[in-house]
């Protein structure tokens, strides 16, 4: 009986075992249901577009270097601050995310795939379409899409040819998320290997989880709101037009609703990563597991309760203004809790500062002076001064950029071994840290004082006092972006072998890390855990206080 | 070792790389790109738009008869079950957080939109200034009357029949699944069928009122916010139910081909789940839409 079954289930493979191994050249990439190849493919796309990106932040900051106007006229800086920022939400940070997290839950929680893997490769391969549809859109009559990235109408509905495009390419976008956050999920939830239940779970695999929660509830709520730019622009319908009793307001309601949990799918991995490295080269347990689970909880639920502080000068009711504050500041109290933990995580451990631990550390102090900031936003009476200055944006790209992004480099420095059995360059890892950090700071510091002073964003031009700041925060982007190719270097060097680096990583990579991942060989096996291995207590990396 | 090879059978099912996902994408963009280009009055043509249309319904049709077969193949394990059904689950959380944001906006023009054109609190400025003498009142087609004068479509007439005709359907997707666990293939069918006829005379009914609506009543889209937000949830309500529709009837013919168990039927289950679904939703409709 039980042998006949076995037979069934070697034609469920299709083939035999030695079939395990990936198809050859493109087909292989094109086709691909491994977890491990979408994961690639995921975070070789996300670096695209960082790059992509970056170049279109060089132009903003060449143009910004200095008063007046020199480099590109004010139309096309605003479709670079547009495009800018939706290349890299969309293109960079959330597809990083999703790669991280393709290529390390199966490996955390022991199962053998995605629970979906067909679905997998669609979500993969609606972004570069997606991409492609939102860049072209650059070369068209009119160009591309320049009301910034939030797409207010009636700004939005200004965009000539390109509109259509903008809108379908963020519905497949929306896809893309929706189906690859359902994915995860679904395999957090079903797929973990016996005895690890949710409160043994990795915590990168509980902060996707709830980034995954989120993106299915907003992503769809992203997509009502464009549509309906949509049928306002083509079809007559007056969502947002006062003359036929709409508001366009109520767009940035919708907008919001998606835009502030958005932010928070922006982080929460991030949280997840620092909460596994620190740990490791601490070389002690996360100090208070539980708090985190919960803190992590507790701040996905306040971000739907808290949309309106980006609508603070918008001209709510009095009541609104106030719950929104109040509710805003609340979400300092768990963010609080895992910044103490991470520190107290620390405190008095056998510390060591490899490369993923230097960003680690650095994100801590960093996405906290971005906190800080955001703190000060939420107050609705200093926000009135704030809003729509330099200052948010020197806040939002602390928490995005030394923020998300260092967690998604922190990560790569970390696993990058496990993945090809070869460790990267530390000196250049270390160098590329401390480049990284200090150009970082020198780009957005400044910011804060020149938005304080009241320097506007999304503008291609500004007084002539706040030229100081703008110099030495184009610097330092320009700075930022080369000290990148340090890492990318790095990066493929490891991936292709160059500079002579042998395949010599052992499985447990960091003699302080704990988890399933690590009992594999590195570079891990094509199909890690087809059977669902046993869980040793020690690999258990949520640890409960006691 | 008899463990071993019962462990063994219940071995995750990973399916073979497949070219399906790449190609329904390459269709889906040539079908939007070519849409886009209409409504931009580009003139490539309708090309694009029909032949991406035609592969990717080809495409989703290979994909979900090629899940069917290795479904009826024995290849799925009990957790590959699961997995269906919490994706089925989180799906149907996606749709109605869509549907929320339509919801969302009709609550915001009733409640917040029209009467601050009307003047009320701290807005009588913008009504003195910019829409002086206009009140607010539901239905409305905003201060300025787009679309003009319009009638709207009485809750208690065929809104309510199709409100019975949908509760029904729940009920007779409910006896064939009755039917089905109880290995009554043949009663399972005649319900499957019933549904799927019931299914259709909400449409034709949705159909009729759309085309009074636009001859008789001059209630169109353009008719300011409730011409808007009244075809926008009833117009995604109804290419849901048609969507609901054909998944009844492949699952009707999947059903006559001797598919599906009485113990291990999740295909069946997950359409009802959508139906029921797109059940609810209409409920909302028709309490907040139509009559209230
Ligand atoms: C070195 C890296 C980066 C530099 C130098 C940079 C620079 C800039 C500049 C100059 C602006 C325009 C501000 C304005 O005029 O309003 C901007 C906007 C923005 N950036 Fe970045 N950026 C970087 C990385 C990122 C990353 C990684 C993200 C997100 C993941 C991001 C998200 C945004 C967003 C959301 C906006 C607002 C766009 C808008 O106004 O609509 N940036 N960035
Ligand atoms: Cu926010």
């Amino acid at each position: 009986m039980a042998h006949a079954h076995d037979d069934h289930a070697h034609g469920g493979h299709g083939h035999d075992d030695h079939a395990h191994g990936p198809d050859k050249g493109i087909m292989r990439w094109i086709k691909t249901t491994n977890h491990k190849d979408l994961g690639t493919l995921y975070l070789f796309f996300a670096f695209i577009m960082f790059f992509i990106g970056g170049l279109m932040s060089l132009v903003i900051r060449a143009e910004l270097f200095h008063p007046g106007l020199q480099f590109v006229d004010p139309e096309f800086f605003n479709q670079m601050t547009t495009l800018h920022a939706l290349v890299m939400i969309f293109g960079g940070l959330m597809p990083a995310f999703t790669g991280l997290a393709n290529w390390m839950v199966p490996m955390m929680i022991g199962c053998s795939d995605l629970a979906l893997p067909r679905v997998n490769n669609w979500g993969f391969w609606l972004l570069p379409f997606a991409f492609t549809m939102l860049l072209s859109t650059m070369f068209m009559p009119g160009g591309g899409p320049a009301g910034g990235w939030t797409l207010y109408p009636p700004l939005s509905l200004q965009t000539a040819n390109a509109f259509p495009f903008l809108i379908f390419s963020i519905h497949l976008m929306g896809i893309s998320s929706i189906t690859g956050a359902i994915n995860v999920v679904v395999t957090i939830l079903n797929m973990r290997t016996p005895g690890m239940t949710l409160l043994k779970m990795p915590l990168f695999a509980w902060t996707w989880l709830i980034t995954g929660y989120l993106l299915i509830a907003v992503m769809p709520v992203l997509a009502g709101a464009v549509t309906m730019l949509l049928t306002d622009k083509y079809f007559g319908t007056s969502f947002f037009s006062a003359a036929g009793g709409g508001d366009p307001v109520l767009f940035q309601h919708v907008f919001w609703f998606f835009g502030h949990p958005e932010v928070y799918i922006l982080i929460l991995p991030a949280f997840g990563i620092v909460s596994t490295i620190i740990p490791t080269f601490a070389r002690k347990q996360l100090f208070g597991y539980d708090s985190m689970v919960y803190a992590t909880a507790g701040i996905a639920f306040l971000s739907f309760i808290v949309w309106a502080h980006h609508m603070f000068t918008v001209g709510m009711p009095l009541a609104g203004e106030l719950f929104f504050m109040f509710a805003t500041m609340l979400i300092a109290v768990p963010t609080g809790v895992k910044v103490f933990n991470w520190v107290a995580t620390m405190w008095r451990g056998s510390m060591t500062f490899e490369t993923p631990m230097l960003f680690a550390v650095g994100f801590v102090f960093l996405f906290t002076i971005g906190g800080f900031s955001g703190v000060m936003l939420a107050m609705t009476p200093v926000d009135f001064q704030y809003h729509d200055t330099y200052f948010v944006v020197a806040h939002f790209h602390y928490v995005l950029v030394p923020g998300a992004v260092f967690s998604v480099i922190a990560a790569i420095y970390y696993w990058i071994p496990k993945w090809t059995g070869r460790m990267y360059n530390e000196f250049w890892g270390k160098t590329h840290f401390w480049l990284s950090t200090i150009f970082i700071n020198l780009t957005f510091f400044p910011q804060h004082f020149a938005g304080l002073a009241g320097m506007q964003r999304r503008v291609p031009d500004y007084a002539l006092q706040f030229t100081d700041f703008n110099v030495i925060s184009s610097i330092g982007a320009f700075g930022f972006f080369v000290s990148q190719f340090i890492f990318i270097f790095n990066v493929l060097a490891s991936c292709y072998g160059w500079f002579g680096r042998q395949r010599n990583a052992p499985d447990r990579v960091w003699e302080g890390a704990r988890g399933l991942e690590w009992t594999v060989p590195s570079p891990a096996p094509y199909h890690t855990f087809e059977d669902p291995p046993e869980l040793p207590a020690h690999e258990v990396t949520g640890v409960h206080d006691h | 070792m008899g463990t071993q090879a019962a462990q063994k059978s219940e071995r995750y099912f990973v399916p073979q790389p497949s070219a399906w996902p790449f190609v329904l994408t390459a269709s889906l963009i040539a079908l939007l790109g070519g849409v886009s280009a209409y409504l931009e009055e580009d003139h490539i043509g309708p090309i694009p738009i029909y032949a991406g249309l035609a592969v990717a319904i080809y495409i989703i049709f290979r994909w979900f008869r090629g899940v069917a077969l290795e479904s009826e193949g024995g290849m799925y394990s009990a957790q590959v079950g699961r997995t269906y059904r919490w994706g089925m689950s989180w799906f149907i959380f996606s749709e109605v957080m869509f549907f929320g944001a339509f919801f969302g906006a009709l609550f915001y023009a009733r409640e917040l939109s029209l009467p601050w054109l009307g003047g009320e609190g701290s807005k009588i400025a913008t009504n003195l200034t910019l829409w002086p003498g206009f009140e607010a009142h539901w239905p409305s087609n905003g201060p300025a009357q787009l679309g003009g004068a319009f009638k709207t479509i009485p809750a208690f007439s065929v809104p309510a029949i199709n409100t019975a005709i949908l509760l029904t359907s729940g009920v007779t997707i409910t006896m064939a699944h009755h039917a089905l666990k109880a290995s009554k293939r043949g009663a399972c069918i005649l319900w499957m069928w019933a549904t799927v006829a019931l299914g259709c005379a909400f449409l034709y009914l949705q159909a009729h009122e759309y085309i009074e609506a636009y001859t008789e009543l001059n209630l169109t889209l353009r008719s300011g916010i409730y011409g808007s937000t009244f075809f926008m949830l009833t117009g995604f309500h109804g290419m849901h139910v048609t969507l609901g529709t054909i998944m009844l009837i492949s699952i009707t013919l999947r059903l006559m081909s001797g598919h599906f168990k009485p113990d291990s039927h999740f295909g069946f289950e997950g359409v009802a789940w959508y139906w029921h679904f797109v059940d609810v939703v209409w409920l909302g409709l028709f309490v907040v839409v139509y009559w209230l």
